[in-house]
């Protein structure tokens, strides 16, 4: 394997992470409940759907991949490379919620780190979308933490959702072994294990904070198979929706 | 006529915001280069937010508004090297934002902090006995946010790295 397709295959499982959950945030709009959460799972829709926008122009100007679109819209499911968290549908909003907490704090550690990586390109883009994320992070802990001092079913539903997703949530930090042996040589990034750690270290605090006990990492089986293609039985309806307008008619200009 | 680097940038004074028309691509700091070239004008833009949707219809007013007022070729670029924080707005941009109801972003003090999104000045009353009610809003760049003084929601142009 090349330094170029190791950083092929890390940009690309970036970039479905979040063309994919940001798929399943747009699904919030119109049902929030109520309009400022609306509104804010519709902006982060947006916000991720540009940040995998971003990244597959990336994977082809500095790697020569596709064109954005085609790749975003036309490949078969076992070529995209999203964890297995992403894919889970929306189910209730406590659900949503803690996914949102545990994803976009591992986004920003992962973007915080890239913005010191040997990959030039990725320094400028790493800086700019920590800074969007931000307001993710901001938005995801006043609702954990507001909805864990709300009495004890909302106490119970939180801690409950936080038990559902961890598993799911080390997904994100699937090995990919030869392509981040690679990576981690090459200074691209540290590595999924460190940044791993890293995320637990800040979710751990803010949990505590919140009252919320984190499951233990080796009492938990982590969702694997996404990296490498192998995914659970959501994602390939969400494809079949997500890129029905596109296929309709690839050629068009919007 | 010959263009100087100083007919470009008045130029570009004149094309504003699709999202706020109070502002300019200067106002804005979204401009970060422009070069008189044989074969015309060469402006490098940044977009705000990496997944603004205005950013092809910006890119093509800047070319049209260009085109018109300094009859020559123009092309008009993505720079890939600079990011925009909300540090670039240009001086007056500020009051400008005020007075079109939208409180004006914090200055950044290096890393940004969540208290910063606190007490933010109510463009209408003054008073910082205010709260964030949300940090998304209609655009990607704005946070809504409630005055205790005068009960106006009001929008708040966020601080961003």
């Amino acid at each position: 394997m090349t330094k170029n397709d190791a950083l092929a295959r890390m940009l690309t499982a970036m970039a479905d992470d979040a063309l994919i959950q940001g798929h399943r945030n747009s699904e919030w709009t119109g049902l929030g409940p109520i309009m400022e959460e609306d509104i804010a799972f519709s902006s982060m829709a947006q916000d991720k759907i540009g940040h995998a926008w971003a990244l597959y122009r990336m994977l082809q100007e500095d790697l020569g991949g596709q064109d954005p679109d085609a790749f975003a819209f036309l490949r078969n499911e076992k070529d995209y490379k999203c964890c297995h968290f992403v894919e889970h549908p929306n189910g209730e909003y406590d659900f949503s919620l803690m996914r949102h907490f545990l994803f976009d704090h591992a986004e920003a550690i992962r973007y915080q780190q890239l913005r010191n990586s040997s990959f030039a390109p990725l320094r400028p883009l790493a800086e700019k979308l920590k800074g969007e994320i931000k307001y993710h992070t901001l938005h995801a802990n006043a609702w954990i933490t507001q909805l864990c001092r709300a009495g004890e079913e909302s106490y119970a539903r939180m801690q409950s959702a936080l038990n559902t997703c961890f598993p799911l949530a080390l997904g994100i930090f699937e090995p990919d072994e030869a392509a981040e042996a690679i990576l981690v040589a090459e200074g691209v990034y540290p590595g999924e294990k460190q940044l791993k750690e890293m995320w637990v270290d800040r979710i751990y605090n803010l949990c505590a904070a919140a009252g919320l006990n984190l499951p233990a990492e080796d009492g938990v089986t982590p969702a694997y198979g996404g990296r490498k293609g192998y995914h659970t039985e959501y994602l390939q309806p969400l494809l079949e929706e997500m890129g029905a307008v596109f296929r309709s008619d690839p050629q068009a200009i919007w | 006529m010959t263009i100087s680097e100083s007919d470009i940038y008045k130029a570009l004074e004149q094309v504003m915001d699709p999202e706020i028309p109070v502002l300019s691509v200067i106002d804005l700091g979204m401009i970060t280069g422009v070069s008189v070239e044989e074969a015309g004008v060469r402006v490098k833009m940044i977009p705000t937010f990496s997944a603004c949707p205005a950013v092809d219809y910006i890119k093509q007013n800047i070319r049209t508004a260009l085109e018109k007022a300094l009859d020559t070729k123009v092309t008009v670029e993505i720079d890939r090297e600079a990011t925009w924080n909300s540090d670039r707005m240009a001086a007056g941009a500020h009051e400008k934002l005020k007075n079109f109801g939208i409180a004006p972003p914090q200055m950044r003090q290096g890393e940004e902090h969540a208290e910063i999104e606190l007490h933010t000045a109510c463009p209408h009353c003054d008073s910082e006995n205010t709260y964030l009610r949300s940090p998304f809003g209609s655009t990607l760049c704005r946070a809504i946010h409630y005055c205790r003084n005068c009960g106006y929601v009001f929008e708040h142009f966020k601080p961003l790295g």
